[in-house]
Protein backbone atom coordinates (compact mmCIF):
# COMPACT_ATOMS: atom_id res chain seq x y z
CA UNK A 1 0.00 0.00 0.00
CA UNK A 2 1.24 3.47 -0.25
CA UNK A 3 2.43 5.49 2.43
CA UNK A 4 -0.51 7.34 3.94
CA UNK A 5 1.80 10.32 4.42
CA UNK A 6 2.88 10.34 0.64
CA UNK A 7 -1.30 10.32 -0.11
CA UNK A 8 -1.41 13.15 2.10
CA UNK A 9 0.74 15.32 0.50
CA UNK A 10 0.21 14.96 -2.51
CA UNK A 11 -3.60 15.83 -1.73
CA UNK A 12 -2.17 18.99 0.43
CA UNK A 13 -0.04 20.30 -3.01
CA UNK A 14 -3.19 20.16 -5.03
CA UNK A 15 -5.55 21.37 -2.20
CA UNK A 16 -3.63 24.16 -0.19
CA UNK A 17 -0.78 24.37 -2.92
CA UNK A 18 -2.42 25.46 -6.11
CA UNK A 19 -0.35 22.21 -7.54
CA UNK A 20 -2.21 22.10 -10.99
CA UNK A 21 -1.51 21.75 -14.74
CA UNK A 22 -1.58 25.31 -16.26
CA UNK A 23 -1.90 23.74 -19.66
CA UNK A 24 -2.88 21.23 -22.21
CA UNK A 25 -2.22 22.58 -25.39
CA UNK A 26 -2.75 20.93 -28.67
CA UNK A 27 -0.45 21.96 -31.26
CA UNK A 28 -1.94 21.35 -35.00
CA UNK A 29 0.04 21.97 -38.36
CA UNK A 30 -1.49 23.65 -40.72
CA UNK A 31 0.67 22.68 -43.51
CA UNK A 32 -1.73 20.89 -45.44
CA UNK A 33 -4.69 23.94 -44.90
CA UNK A 34 -2.99 26.13 -47.62
CA UNK A 35 -4.72 27.44 -50.26
CA UNK A 36 -4.14 29.86 -53.26
CA UNK A 37 -7.93 31.06 -52.03
CA UNK A 38 -7.63 32.39 -48.39
CA UNK A 39 -11.43 31.52 -48.36
CA UNK A 40 -10.85 28.02 -49.27
CA UNK A 41 -7.83 27.95 -46.80
CA UNK A 42 -10.09 29.02 -44.11
CA UNK A 43 -12.22 26.92 -44.79
CA UNK A 44 -9.72 23.71 -44.36
CA UNK A 45 -8.43 25.61 -41.13
CA UNK A 46 -11.01 25.31 -39.12
CA UNK A 47 -12.22 22.17 -40.44
CA UNK A 48 -8.84 20.74 -39.61
CA UNK A 49 -8.13 22.22 -36.43
CA UNK A 50 -11.99 21.02 -35.18
CA UNK A 51 -11.43 17.32 -36.09
CA UNK A 52 -8.30 17.06 -34.36
CA UNK A 53 -9.36 19.37 -31.31
CA UNK A 54 -13.23 18.18 -30.94
CA UNK A 55 -12.22 15.89 -27.97
CA UNK A 56 -9.47 17.95 -26.50
CA UNK A 57 -11.64 19.58 -23.85
CA UNK A 58 -13.71 16.73 -22.70
CA UNK A 59 -10.70 14.41 -22.45
CA UNK A 60 -8.87 17.55 -20.23
CA UNK A 61 -12.22 17.31 -17.97
CA UNK A 62 -12.20 13.59 -17.96
CA UNK A 63 -8.67 13.50 -17.22
CA UNK A 64 -9.04 16.13 -13.92
CA UNK A 65 -11.61 14.14 -12.46
CA UNK A 66 -9.57 10.98 -13.00
CA UNK A 67 -6.62 12.29 -11.02
CA UNK A 68 -7.87 14.96 -9.34
CA UNK A 69 -5.75 17.39 -10.14
CA UNK A 70 -6.83 20.53 -12.03
CA UNK A 71 -6.26 21.27 -15.32
CA UNK A 72 -6.70 25.49 -15.81
CA UNK A 73 -6.22 25.66 -19.55
CA UNK A 74 -7.19 23.67 -22.82
CA UNK A 75 -5.57 25.35 -25.39
CA UNK A 76 -4.93 25.09 -29.06
CA UNK A 77 -1.41 26.61 -30.74
CA UNK A 78 -1.14 26.54 -34.92
CA UNK A 79 1.53 26.87 -37.80
CA UNK A 80 2.13 30.61 -37.78
CA UNK A 81 -0.46 31.91 -39.61
CA UNK A 82 2.23 34.31 -41.93
CA UNK A 83 3.00 30.60 -43.97
CA UNK A 84 -0.84 30.25 -45.26
CA UNK A 85 -0.96 33.87 -45.83
CA UNK A 86 1.69 33.66 -47.63
CA UNK A 87 0.27 31.03 -50.27
CA UNK A 88 -2.89 32.87 -50.36
CA UNK A 89 -2.40 36.35 -49.63
CA UNK A 90 -5.56 38.44 -49.43
CA UNK A 91 -6.62 39.88 -45.91
CA UNK A 92 -5.06 38.28 -42.91
CA UNK A 93 -7.62 39.37 -40.33
CA UNK A 94 -9.97 36.47 -41.82
CA UNK A 95 -7.54 34.24 -40.54
CA UNK A 96 -7.76 35.30 -37.24
CA UNK A 97 -11.86 35.20 -37.66
CA UNK A 98 -11.30 31.94 -38.18
CA UNK A 99 -9.05 30.75 -36.09
CA UNK A 100 -11.63 32.56 -33.23
CA UNK A 101 -14.26 30.15 -34.58
CA UNK A 102 -12.26 26.99 -34.17
CA UNK A 103 -11.58 28.09 -30.38
CA UNK A 104 -15.36 28.77 -29.60
CA UNK A 105 -15.97 25.66 -31.44
CA UNK A 106 -13.59 23.49 -29.26
CA UNK A 107 -14.49 25.05 -26.27
CA UNK A 108 -10.43 26.36 -25.50
CA UNK A 109 -9.20 29.72 -23.53
CA UNK A 110 -6.78 30.43 -26.13
CA UNK A 111 -5.80 29.92 -29.90
CA UNK A 112 -1.92 30.73 -30.82
CA UNK A 113 0.10 30.96 -33.54
CA UNK A 114 -1.18 34.24 -35.52
CA UNK A 115 2.72 34.56 -35.56
CA UNK A 116 5.59 35.36 -37.70
CA UNK A 117 8.99 34.31 -37.68
CA UNK A 118 11.10 37.35 -39.23
CA UNK A 119 14.63 36.63 -37.25
CA UNK A 120 16.26 37.39 -40.46
CA UNK A 121 13.95 38.88 -42.54
CA UNK A 122 10.47 39.92 -44.24
CA UNK A 123 9.17 36.57 -46.10
CA UNK A 124 6.10 36.73 -48.52
CA UNK A 125 3.06 37.20 -45.96
CA UNK A 126 5.21 38.31 -42.79
CA UNK A 127 4.33 42.03 -43.18
CA UNK A 128 0.84 42.08 -44.14
CA UNK A 129 0.48 39.12 -40.35
CA UNK A 130 2.41 42.07 -38.40
CA UNK A 131 0.71 44.66 -39.65
CA UNK A 132 -2.66 42.99 -39.36
CA UNK A 133 -2.01 42.34 -35.55
CA UNK A 134 -3.69 45.50 -33.92
CA UNK A 135 -6.96 44.90 -35.74
CA UNK A 136 -6.80 40.86 -35.78
CA UNK A 137 -6.17 41.31 -31.56
CA UNK A 138 -9.14 43.79 -31.42
CA UNK A 139 -11.86 41.33 -33.39
CA UNK A 140 -11.00 38.61 -31.61
CA UNK A 141 -11.04 37.52 -27.51
CA UNK A 142 -9.13 34.16 -27.37
CA UNK A 143 -6.30 34.58 -30.17
CA UNK A 144 -2.76 35.12 -29.33
CA UNK A 145 -0.27 36.50 -31.37
CA UNK A 146 3.39 36.46 -31.54
CA UNK A 147 6.37 37.67 -33.59
CA UNK A 148 10.19 36.63 -33.32
CA UNK A 149 12.34 39.24 -34.13
CA UNK A 150 15.64 37.66 -33.16
CA UNK A 151 17.60 34.40 -32.92
CA UNK A 152 21.39 33.60 -31.36
CA UNK A 153 21.84 32.41 -35.23
CA UNK A 154 20.41 34.89 -37.22
CA UNK A 155 20.84 38.43 -35.15
CA UNK A 156 17.83 40.59 -34.55
CA UNK A 157 15.86 42.46 -36.94
CA UNK A 158 16.09 45.85 -36.11
CA UNK A 159 13.28 46.45 -38.82
CA UNK A 160 11.00 44.09 -37.03
CA UNK A 161 11.65 45.36 -33.67
CA UNK A 162 10.94 48.79 -34.85
CA UNK A 163 7.47 47.78 -36.38
CA UNK A 164 6.67 45.86 -33.07
CA UNK A 165 7.16 49.09 -31.03
CA UNK A 166 4.25 50.65 -33.40
CA UNK A 167 2.39 47.52 -33.42
CA UNK A 168 2.49 47.08 -29.93
CA UNK A 169 0.94 50.50 -28.96
CA UNK A 170 -1.16 50.63 -31.82
CA UNK A 171 -2.73 47.09 -30.45
CA UNK A 172 -2.77 48.99 -26.80
CA UNK A 173 -4.44 52.05 -28.56
CA UNK A 174 -7.57 49.58 -30.29
CA UNK A 175 -8.73 47.71 -27.16
CA UNK A 176 -8.20 50.93 -24.98
CA UNK A 177 -11.62 50.59 -23.39
CA UNK A 178 -10.93 46.88 -22.57
CA UNK A 179 -8.14 47.56 -20.31
CA UNK A 180 -5.83 47.26 -23.56
CA UNK A 181 -6.22 43.70 -23.57
CA UNK A 182 -5.00 42.99 -26.79
CA UNK A 183 -1.15 44.01 -25.44
CA UNK A 184 -1.89 41.40 -23.36
CA UNK A 185 -2.04 38.98 -26.33
CA UNK A 186 1.02 39.93 -28.61
CA UNK A 187 4.74 38.65 -27.37
CA UNK A 188 7.65 39.88 -29.37
CA UNK A 189 10.16 36.87 -29.02
CA UNK A 190 14.14 36.18 -29.85
CA UNK A 191 14.51 32.85 -29.91
CA UNK A 192 11.48 31.42 -29.72
CA UNK A 193 10.56 28.07 -29.07
CA UNK A 194 8.48 25.81 -31.28
CA UNK A 195 6.78 23.63 -28.42
CA UNK A 196 5.96 26.11 -26.38
CA UNK A 197 2.78 25.15 -24.61
CA UNK A 198 2.19 28.52 -22.51
CA UNK A 199 0.32 31.62 -23.70
CA UNK A 200 0.40 34.25 -25.20
CA UNK A 201 3.34 32.93 -27.17
CA UNK A 202 2.50 29.74 -28.29
CA UNK A 203 2.70 28.49 -31.84
CA UNK A 204 3.40 24.98 -33.69
CA UNK A 205 6.87 25.01 -35.45
CA UNK A 206 7.25 23.53 -38.87
CA UNK A 207 9.34 21.07 -37.51
CA UNK A 208 6.90 19.77 -35.23
CA UNK A 209 4.48 16.44 -36.46
CA UNK A 210 1.29 17.14 -37.48
CA UNK A 211 -0.43 17.23 -34.58
CA UNK A 212 1.01 16.62 -30.83
CA UNK A 213 -0.03 17.22 -27.11
CA UNK A 214 2.17 19.45 -25.00
CA UNK A 215 1.75 20.23 -20.95
CA UNK A 216 2.54 22.53 -18.79
CA UNK A 217 2.62 22.53 -15.15
CA UNK A 218 2.93 25.11 -12.69
CA UNK A 219 3.06 25.24 -8.91
CA UNK A 220 5.21 28.03 -7.36
CA UNK A 221 2.95 27.21 -4.02
CA UNK A 222 4.21 24.17 -3.93
CA UNK A 223 7.73 25.12 -3.98
CA UNK A 224 7.37 28.06 -1.42
CA UNK A 225 5.42 25.77 1.15
CA UNK A 226 8.69 23.18 0.86
CA UNK A 227 11.05 25.90 1.26
CA UNK A 228 8.65 27.39 4.29
CA UNK A 229 9.69 24.18 5.81
CA UNK A 230 12.83 24.20 5.65
CA UNK A 231 15.10 26.22 8.48
CA UNK A 232 16.18 29.84 8.09
CA UNK A 233 20.05 28.46 8.62
CA UNK A 234 19.64 26.13 6.01
CA UNK A 235 22.51 26.58 3.13
CA UNK A 236 21.51 27.29 -0.21
CA UNK A 237 22.93 23.73 -1.51
CA UNK A 238 19.73 22.21 0.44
CA UNK A 239 17.73 25.25 -0.73
CA UNK A 240 18.38 24.13 -4.48
CA UNK A 241 18.34 20.41 -3.12
CA UNK A 242 14.62 21.00 -1.99
CA UNK A 243 13.26 23.06 -4.89
CA UNK A 244 14.60 20.22 -7.42
CA UNK A 245 12.74 17.04 -5.32
CA UNK A 246 9.48 19.26 -5.30
CA UNK A 247 10.07 20.58 -9.39
CA UNK A 248 10.55 16.35 -9.45
CA UNK A 249 7.27 15.44 -8.14
CA UNK A 250 5.28 18.79 -10.05
CA UNK A 251 6.96 17.60 -13.25
CA UNK A 252 5.99 13.77 -13.00
CA UNK A 253 1.55 15.27 -12.59
CA UNK A 254 2.84 16.72 -15.88
CA UNK A 255 3.84 13.44 -17.61
CA UNK A 256 1.41 11.58 -16.33
CA UNK A 257 -1.17 13.78 -17.76
CA UNK A 258 0.82 14.43 -20.77
CA UNK A 259 0.49 10.58 -21.82
CA UNK A 260 -3.17 9.93 -20.67
CA UNK A 261 -4.36 13.10 -22.95
CA UNK A 262 -2.31 11.70 -25.86
CA UNK A 263 -3.34 7.89 -25.49
CA UNK A 264 -7.02 8.87 -25.18
CA UNK A 265 -6.36 11.54 -28.42
CA UNK A 266 -4.69 9.21 -30.38
CA UNK A 267 -1.92 12.11 -30.62
CA UNK A 268 1.82 11.93 -30.31
CA UNK A 269 3.51 13.31 -27.14
CA UNK A 270 5.49 16.48 -27.18
CA UNK A 271 6.94 17.81 -24.13
CA UNK A 272 6.67 18.58 -21.25
CA UNK A 273 7.46 22.49 -19.90
CA UNK A 274 8.66 22.64 -16.59
CA UNK A 275 7.97 26.10 -16.10
CA UNK A 276 6.90 27.61 -12.66
CA UNK A 277 3.69 29.59 -13.78
CA UNK A 278 2.43 32.20 -11.05
CA UNK A 279 -1.23 33.20 -10.96
CA UNK A 280 -2.47 36.43 -9.48
CA UNK A 281 -4.13 33.83 -6.65
CA UNK A 282 -2.29 34.23 -2.81
CA UNK A 283 0.11 31.50 -2.34
CA UNK A 284 1.18 30.89 -6.10
CA UNK A 285 3.56 33.51 -6.49
CA UNK A 286 7.31 33.20 -7.95
CA UNK A 287 8.00 36.28 -6.45
CA UNK A 288 7.24 34.72 -3.07
CA UNK A 289 9.48 31.91 -3.13
CA UNK A 290 12.27 34.21 -3.82
CA UNK A 291 11.08 35.99 -0.77
CA UNK A 292 10.88 32.82 1.02
CA UNK A 293 14.89 31.97 0.10
CA UNK A 294 15.49 35.12 2.71
CA UNK A 295 14.62 38.12 0.19
CA UNK A 296 12.68 40.96 2.02
CA UNK A 297 10.94 41.44 -0.70
CA UNK A 298 11.10 40.87 -4.52
CA UNK A 299 13.40 43.37 -6.56
CA UNK A 300 15.92 44.08 -4.06
CA UNK A 301 19.46 43.21 -4.33
CA UNK A 302 19.90 39.41 -4.35
CA UNK A 303 16.92 38.49 -6.28
CA UNK A 304 18.46 38.07 -9.91
CA UNK A 305 20.92 35.36 -7.98
CA UNK A 306 17.88 33.82 -5.82
CA UNK A 307 15.55 33.45 -9.29
CA UNK A 308 18.91 32.35 -11.06
CA UNK A 309 19.18 29.27 -8.67
CA UNK A 310 15.29 28.86 -8.73
CA UNK A 311 15.30 28.30 -11.97
CA UNK A 312 18.08 26.40 -12.70
CA UNK A 313 16.71 23.93 -9.91
CA UNK A 314 13.61 23.74 -11.19
CA UNK A 315 15.46 22.39 -14.33
CA UNK A 316 17.18 20.07 -12.81
CA UNK A 317 14.35 18.31 -10.57
CA UNK A 318 12.09 18.43 -13.83
CA UNK A 319 14.30 16.76 -16.34
CA UNK A 320 14.38 13.54 -14.72
CA UNK A 321 10.49 13.07 -14.24
CA UNK A 322 9.66 13.40 -17.89
CA UNK A 323 10.63 11.68 -20.78
CA UNK A 324 10.83 14.58 -22.97
CA UNK A 325 11.37 18.42 -21.87
CA UNK A 326 10.90 21.45 -23.92
CA UNK A 327 8.99 24.50 -24.07
CA UNK A 328 10.48 26.95 -22.46
CA UNK A 329 10.85 25.34 -18.89
CA UNK A 330 11.88 27.52 -16.19
CA UNK A 331 10.52 30.42 -13.87
CA UNK A 332 8.43 32.81 -15.29
CA UNK A 333 7.90 36.37 -13.72
CA UNK A 334 4.72 38.02 -15.26
CA UNK A 335 4.43 40.48 -13.12
CA UNK A 336 0.65 40.94 -13.23
CA UNK A 337 -0.04 37.67 -13.41
CA UNK A 338 2.26 37.34 -9.48
CA UNK A 339 1.00 38.85 -6.24
CA UNK A 340 4.78 39.15 -4.75
CA UNK A 341 5.79 40.82 -7.93
CA UNK A 342 2.24 43.13 -8.04
CA UNK A 343 2.75 44.29 -5.01
CA UNK A 344 6.44 45.00 -4.95
CA UNK A 345 6.29 46.97 -8.01
CA UNK A 346 3.26 48.93 -6.95
CA UNK A 347 5.58 49.52 -3.70
CA UNK A 348 8.36 50.90 -6.03
CA UNK A 349 10.87 48.18 -4.95
CA UNK A 350 10.46 46.24 -8.29
CA UNK A 351 11.80 48.02 -11.05
CA UNK A 352 12.02 47.92 -14.82
CA UNK A 353 15.73 47.48 -14.77
CA UNK A 354 15.37 45.26 -12.41
CA UNK A 355 13.27 43.06 -14.31
CA UNK A 356 15.54 43.32 -17.04
CA UNK A 357 18.64 41.49 -15.48
CA UNK A 358 16.25 39.10 -13.94
CA UNK A 359 15.11 38.06 -17.43
CA UNK A 360 18.58 36.98 -18.13
CA UNK A 361 18.46 34.19 -15.84
CA UNK A 362 14.97 33.11 -15.71
CA UNK A 363 13.10 31.52 -18.24
CA UNK A 364 11.82 34.16 -20.26
CA UNK A 365 11.53 37.99 -20.37
CA UNK A 366 9.43 40.69 -19.59
CA UNK A 367 6.40 39.55 -19.53
CA UNK A 368 2.69 41.54 -18.39
CA UNK A 369 4.43 44.56 -17.64
CA UNK A 370 2.24 47.75 -17.94
CA UNK A 371 4.05 50.93 -19.21
CA UNK A 372 2.38 54.36 -19.15
CA UNK A 373 0.05 55.52 -21.70
CA UNK A 374 2.33 57.74 -23.42
CA UNK A 375 5.38 55.65 -23.91
CA UNK A 376 6.55 55.78 -27.48
CA UNK A 377 6.89 53.34 -30.01
CA UNK A 378 10.61 53.73 -30.19
CA UNK A 379 11.09 53.51 -26.61
CA UNK A 380 8.75 50.11 -26.83
CA UNK A 381 11.03 48.95 -29.59
CA UNK A 382 13.98 49.56 -27.82
CA UNK A 383 12.70 47.57 -24.82
CA UNK A 384 12.26 44.70 -27.29
CA UNK A 385 15.68 45.24 -28.39
CA UNK A 386 17.25 45.24 -24.85
CA UNK A 387 15.57 42.08 -23.97
CA UNK A 388 16.46 40.44 -27.49
CA UNK A 389 20.12 41.34 -27.18
CA UNK A 390 20.22 39.02 -24.02
CA UNK A 391 18.08 36.66 -25.16
CA UNK A 392 20.72 36.33 -28.44
CA UNK A 393 23.79 36.38 -26.51
CA UNK A 394 22.79 34.07 -23.69
CA UNK A 395 21.18 31.69 -26.90
CA UNK A 396 18.11 31.54 -24.72
CA UNK A 397 14.42 32.49 -25.08
CA UNK A 398 13.55 36.54 -24.29
CA UNK A 399 10.27 37.62 -25.39
CA UNK A 400 8.68 41.27 -24.26
CA UNK A 401 4.96 41.42 -23.62
CA UNK A 402 4.57 45.01 -22.42
CA UNK A 403 0.95 46.95 -22.53
CA UNK A 404 1.21 50.53 -22.76
CA UNK A 405 -1.87 51.65 -20.58
CA UNK A 406 -3.65 54.06 -22.66
CA UNK A 407 -4.66 57.07 -20.75
CA UNK A 408 -2.59 56.25 -17.72
CA UNK A 409 0.18 57.30 -15.97
CA UNK A 410 2.76 55.95 -13.71
CA UNK A 411 0.95 54.81 -10.09
CA UNK A 412 -2.12 53.92 -11.80
CA UNK A 413 -3.53 50.86 -12.09
CA UNK A 414 -4.80 48.11 -15.33
CA UNK A 415 -6.60 45.32 -14.35
CA UNK A 416 -7.44 42.53 -16.96
CA UNK A 417 -9.09 40.11 -14.92
CA UNK A 418 -8.56 36.69 -14.42
CA UNK A 419 -4.84 34.92 -14.53
CA UNK A 420 -3.63 37.78 -16.76
CA UNK A 421 -4.36 39.71 -13.46
CA UNK A 422 -3.72 43.45 -12.25
CA UNK A 423 -0.46 45.86 -12.54
CA UNK A 424 0.43 48.94 -11.21
CA UNK A 425 1.71 51.21 -14.45
CA UNK A 426 5.64 50.94 -14.01
CA UNK A 427 8.16 54.01 -14.14
CA UNK A 428 9.87 53.90 -17.53
CA UNK A 429 13.63 55.87 -18.37
CA UNK A 430 11.86 58.57 -21.11
CA UNK A 431 15.27 59.55 -22.72
CA UNK A 432 15.08 59.19 -26.50
CA UNK A 433 16.58 55.72 -28.30
CA UNK A 434 14.52 57.22 -31.13
CA UNK A 435 17.89 57.46 -33.50
CA UNK A 436 18.97 54.32 -32.67
CA UNK A 437 15.96 52.82 -33.50
CA UNK A 438 14.95 54.33 -37.07
CA UNK A 439 18.62 52.71 -38.07
CA UNK A 440 16.69 50.00 -38.40
CA UNK A 441 19.13 47.09 -40.29
CA UNK A 442 20.48 43.78 -38.70
CA UNK A 443 22.40 43.38 -35.53
CA UNK A 444 24.40 41.20 -36.54
CA UNK A 445 24.43 37.35 -35.34
CA UNK A 446 27.25 37.12 -32.24
CA UNK A 447 30.16 34.96 -32.31
CA UNK A 448 28.18 32.30 -29.78
CA UNK A 449 26.31 31.42 -33.09
CA UNK A 450 29.37 30.07 -34.81
CA UNK A 451 29.20 26.54 -33.07
CA UNK A 452 30.13 24.20 -35.83
CA UNK B 1 -6.91 -0.89 -11.42
CA UNK B 2 -7.29 1.07 -7.71
CA UNK B 3 -8.06 4.10 -6.61
CA UNK B 4 -7.94 5.82 -3.79
CA UNK B 5 -10.34 7.14 -1.48
CA UNK B 6 -9.00 10.31 1.14
CA UNK B 7 -11.49 11.40 3.72
CA UNK B 8 -10.51 13.67 6.31
CA UNK B 9 -12.87 15.66 9.03
CA UNK B 10 -14.19 15.69 12.31
CA UNK B 11 -14.91 12.21 13.01
CA UNK B 12 -18.17 10.90 13.61
CA UNK B 13 -20.18 7.48 13.94
CA UNK B 14 -20.35 5.45 10.45
CA UNK B 15 -18.43 7.08 7.68
CA UNK B 16 -16.35 4.43 6.91
CA UNK B 17 -19.58 2.30 6.60
CA UNK B 18 -21.18 4.64 4.56
CA UNK B 19 -18.22 4.73 2.34
CA UNK B 20 -17.53 1.40 2.07
CA UNK B 21 -21.53 0.88 1.24
CA UNK B 22 -21.26 3.64 -1.59
CA UNK B 23 -18.19 1.46 -3.03
CA UNK B 24 -19.92 -1.74 -2.73
CA UNK B 25 -23.11 -0.53 -4.38
CA UNK B 26 -20.84 0.10 -7.18
CA UNK B 27 -18.92 -2.74 -7.29
CA UNK B 28 -15.91 -0.76 -5.62
CA UNK B 29 -14.05 -3.67 -3.48
CA UNK B 30 -12.02 -2.12 -0.95
CA UNK B 31 -8.88 -3.56 -0.46
CA UNK B 32 -7.12 -1.94 1.70
CA UNK B 33 -7.79 0.72 4.86
CA UNK B 34 -5.75 2.90 7.19
CA UNK B 35 -6.77 5.58 9.36
CA UNK B 36 -5.48 7.93 11.54
CA UNK B 37 -6.33 11.35 13.54
CA UNK B 38 -3.92 14.10 12.74
CA UNK B 39 -4.01 17.04 14.60
CA UNK B 40 -8.05 16.28 15.63
CA UNK B 41 -8.65 15.58 12.40
CA UNK B 42 -9.95 12.17 11.53
CA UNK B 43 -7.92 11.01 8.72
CA UNK B 44 -8.60 7.70 6.29
CA UNK B 45 -7.03 6.23 3.56
CA UNK B 46 -8.91 4.20 1.30
CA UNK B 47 -7.03 1.94 -1.42
CA UNK B 48 -10.21 0.05 -3.81
CA UNK B 49 -10.29 -1.56 -6.56
CA UNK B 50 -12.27 -0.45 -9.36
CA UNK B 51 -11.42 -2.60 -12.09
CA UNK B 52 -15.67 -4.43 -11.69
CA UNK B 53 -17.04 -0.85 -10.94
CA UNK B 54 -20.69 -0.55 -12.84
CA UNK B 55 -20.42 3.04 -13.45
CA UNK B 56 -17.74 5.56 -14.46
CA UNK B 57 -15.11 6.67 -12.36
CA UNK B 58 -16.63 10.33 -12.54
CA UNK B 59 -20.35 9.08 -11.41
CA UNK B 60 -18.60 7.32 -8.80
CA UNK B 61 -16.09 10.13 -7.41
CA UNK B 62 -19.16 12.45 -7.50
CA UNK B 63 -21.10 10.35 -5.54
CA UNK B 64 -18.56 9.54 -3.07
CA UNK B 65 -17.62 13.25 -2.57
CA UNK B 66 -21.23 13.95 -2.55
CA UNK B 67 -21.70 12.40 0.43
CA UNK B 68 -18.53 14.03 1.84
CA UNK B 69 -20.31 17.55 1.44
CA UNK B 70 -23.41 16.69 2.79
CA UNK B 71 -21.48 15.26 6.23
CA UNK B 72 -19.01 18.29 6.06
CA UNK B 73 -15.86 15.56 5.07
CA UNK B 74 -13.25 16.61 2.76
CA UNK B 75 -13.22 13.42 0.21
CA UNK B 76 -11.06 12.97 -2.93
CA UNK B 77 -11.55 9.73 -5.47
CA UNK B 78 -8.35 9.82 -7.20
CA UNK B 79 -6.74 7.32 -9.80
CA UNK B 80 -3.95 5.85 -7.88
CA UNK B 81 -1.48 6.70 -10.65
CA UNK B 82 -1.09 10.34 -9.56
CA UNK B 83 0.13 9.12 -5.90
CA UNK B 84 2.78 6.23 -8.08
CA UNK B 85 3.80 9.10 -10.63
CA UNK B 86 4.72 11.59 -7.86
CA UNK B 87 6.21 8.93 -5.24
CA UNK B 88 8.13 6.82 -7.07
CA UNK B 89 10.30 6.59 -9.78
Amino acid sequence: MLNVNDIMETIQMIQEENLDIRTITMGISLLDCCDTDIDRSCEKIYEKVCRKAEHLVATGEEIEKKYGIPIVNKRISVTPVSIPLAVSGGNPVKYALALEKCAAACGVNFIGGYSALVQKGFAAGDKALIDSIPEALTVTDHLCSSVNVGSTKAGINMDAVKRMGEIVVRTAQLTADRNCIGAAKLVVFCNAVEDNPFMAGAFHGVGEPDCEINVGVSGPGVVRAALAKLPKDADLTEVADLVKRTAFKITRMGQLVGKEASQKLGVPFGIVDLSLAPTPAVGDSVAHILEEMGLEMCGCHGTTAALALLNDAVKKGGVMASSHVGGLSGAFIPVSEDAGMIDAARCGNLLLEKLEAMTAVCSVGLDMIVLPGDTTPEIVSAIIADEAAIGMVNSKTTAVRVIPAIGKKIGDELSFGGLLGAGPVMKVNYTSPDVFIHRGGRIPAPLQSLKN
Amino acid sequence: MRAIISVVGKDTVGILAKVSSLCAASQVNVVDVTQTILQDMFVMVMMVDISKMTVTFSDFSDEVTGYGKDAGLVIHVMHEDIFNSMHKI
